[in-house]
């Protein structure tokens, strides 16, 4: 059974009374266990999204419910031991002086034993790729080697709910791909609210669901594949469609009829396996 | 300005116990005029790399020459304002960059610091904030108070002001909306034809260094791993694998499809409509044309 776990009711927000809103009523509901990915131009709204879910920032109008709980000034500290999130810019989070402590940190504020502390530490590390940089201080860390202490520091804490806003940008599609299997994971085991908020449109079509964000508001909700059948719309808007997707397109343009809109290469392949079986 | 590294090392807090090679006796040219891709994975050292290019590093040993520069640890020139004048960096965090109250200032700041006369600053303003995509409304704003992505077009509006010969960019696309990713590469690339600019890029997407770059190195713990023409390098799966990196997806869909059908299409910087009719022809044949 998947319940409610974020729910977002006519929330409007702006960082001061004399400037514009930048989220105009948004509502919208995540489960436990769902992986949602967030899109939308530059400014659209969803790093402001991301600090109002963990209480960093507090909605003018409308509600946020996390686990049960309305978000406000008396049940934020609750809601953070929930809510592990990763920022656009990992230097935003380091408190460590060492790789290490910075991992230690967010489990010691959640009164984790020292022995577990110990285990998912090494856990962590290893599974994002930096075991041997223990004892580094995180200002002299190369930009990815930044995140991906980052993203250790987060899964450390095991929250419900897990943000990772824009937390891969600095990495190559392979260390990408490993480090959002770690993660996918992590939630298929212990089950979590995963939200992704992200530029990579491959990672994007992995997702259970997608919400668009355009000039502050939802402008639409779906699984992957129904938002990437919307090219030109999303064009418009400033977004785009995988590669896969590109190809599909010129493949029909050269008369393939594809069945359906491929999400990723075997899809498309099968497809053109079973035309080719046909001729 | 022609780049040369000659045999160059770089070690981090070096003579302690926490010294750190992060480029080892490494040796390359970048021809004046040349757009160079550097691809590698984390930590191999691309960001170190390009921190020489504008003097911010000087190699622990060997020797970096940019134009008539030569930076080694003999020899130090005594002023970097006339190279920093001319090169340009984009760093990889925008936010490293940005400290003016406003986003007017801070893109002032650099051509002011070089001595550039307060109308000409204005007009580059007027130049640089529609090429980086940004409304003229931001000028005011704190650039401290913007997205992610908005961050990043100052930061590169800042260095365009600066109008500098040699343009580095370290990751310049990151946090960019597709949108923006497409019509800044564009726009760079733009530069690099019309007025010349050797252009050095630091890219995780393979995808722009095959479509924007001449030439592409691939650096791997500190040295250099494999260089040549993009599409010479990035067919090599095995080798790239070897070093925790990928193909592009287009050749990759290549390969898989080779896979499945038992028949090559090779990889020869063709158009993706070229491939689809390639695609085609195995898929279907040529007799339903
Ligand atoms: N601290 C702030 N003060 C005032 N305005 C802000 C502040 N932070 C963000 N904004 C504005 O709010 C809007 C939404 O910003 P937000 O950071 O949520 O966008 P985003 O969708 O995360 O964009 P990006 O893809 O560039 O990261 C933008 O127009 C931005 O300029
Ligand atoms: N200030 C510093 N002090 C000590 N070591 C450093 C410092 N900066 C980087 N390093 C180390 O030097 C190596 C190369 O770092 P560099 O930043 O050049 O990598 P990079 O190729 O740019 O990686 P990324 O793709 O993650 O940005 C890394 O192992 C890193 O930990
Ligand atoms: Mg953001
Ligand atoms: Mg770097």
């Amino acid at each position: 059974m998947s319940n409610k776990l974020i729910e977002f009711k006519n929330v409007s927000f702006r960082y001061g009374e004399d400037e514009p809103w930048v989220l105009k009523n948004v509502s919208f509901a995540i489960e436990d266990d769902e992986w949602v990915a967030i899109i939308g131009h530059n400014g659209s709204g969803k790093s402001t999204i991301a600090k109002l879910i963990n209480g960093l920032l507090f909605p003018q109008q409308g509600e946020i419910i996390i686990a049960g709980k309305k978000v406000t000034e008396d049940t934020v500290w609750d809601i953070r031991k929930e809510v592990g999130m990763v920022f656009q810019n990992p230097d935003n989070q380091f408190v460590g002086a060492t790789v290490q402590d910075d991992v230690a940190f967010g489990m010691e504020n959640r009164g984790v034993s020292r022995e577990v502390m110990i285990e998912r530490i090494n856990q962590t590390l290893k599974a994002v790729g930096m075991q041997d940089y223990r004892l580094t201080e995180p200002h002299r860390l190369s930009g990815g080697q930044k995140q991906r202490v980052a993203i250790a520091s987060v899964l450390a804490i095991s929250p419900s709910v897990l943000i990772l806003d824009e937390a891969t940008a600095m990495l190559d599609p392979s260390g990408r791909k490993e480090i959002m299997q770690t993660v996918s994971q992590l939630q298929d085991k212990q089950g979590l609210s995963l939200i992704t908020i992200t530029h990579d449109l491959q990672e994007v079509v992995q997702a259970d669901r997608v919400i668009v964000m355009n000039n502050g508001e939802i402008w639409d909700e779906a699984v992957p594949r129904a938002i990437f059948s919307k090219k030109g719309e999303l064009r418009k808007i400033g977004l785009d469609v995988p590669f896969v997707a590109i190809l599909a397109d010129a493949l029909k343009e050269a008369g393939i009829m594809i069945s359906q809109e491929p999400l990723n290469h075997e899809e498309l392949l099968e497809d053109l396996w079973t035309l080719h079986s046909k001729t | 300005m022609d780049i040369t590294f000659e045999n160059v090392t770089y070690i981090y807090q070096h003579n302690t116990p926490f010294e750190h090679k992060a480029l080892e006796n490494l040796s390359f040219h970048i021809e004046s005029g040349s757009f160079v891709a550097v691809v590698g994975h984390t930590g191999s050292g691309k960001s170190t790399l390009i921190s020489h290019l504008n003097g911010l590093s000087i190699p622990t040993k060997g020797k970096v020459r940019i134009g008539d520069y030569s930076l080694s640890k003999e020899h130090k020139p005594g002023d970097m304002k006339e190279l920093r004048s001319r090169v340009g960096v984009v760093f990889q965090y925008p936010e490293h960059q940005l400290f003016e109250e406003t986003v007017e200032k801070d893109i002032a700041f650099g051509p002011e610091n070089f001595g550039v006369s307060e109308r000409e600053i204005k007009k580059r303003i007027q130049e640089v904030i529609p090429a980086v995509g940004l409304p003229e409304s931001m000028l005011e704003r704190s650039p401290f108070d913007l997205s992610g992505g908005q961050m990043r077009r100052v930061a590169i509006a800042g260095v365009l002001a600066v109008k500098p010969d040699v343009l580095v960019l370290d990751e310049p696309t990151a946090g960019l909306d597709p949108r923006g990713q497409k019509e800044i590469m564009d726009m760079f690339y733009r530069l690099h034809k019309e007025q010349g600019l050797t252009t050095i890029l630091v890219t995780h997407s393979m995808e722009d260094a095959l479509k924007y770059a001449d030439h592409v190195m691939i650096l791997n713990k500190g040295t250099k791993y494999l260089e040549g023409k993009p599409e010479d390098v990035f067919i090599q799966k095995e080798a790239l694998n070897q070093v925790q990196l990928d193909v592009p997806e287009i050749v990759q869909f290549l390969i898989s499809f080779e896979q499945k059908f038992k028949t090559a299409i090779p990889y020869q910087k063709q158009s993706v409509e070229e491939i689809a009719r390639q695609v085609q022809r195995v898929v279907i044949g040529d007799e339903l044309l």
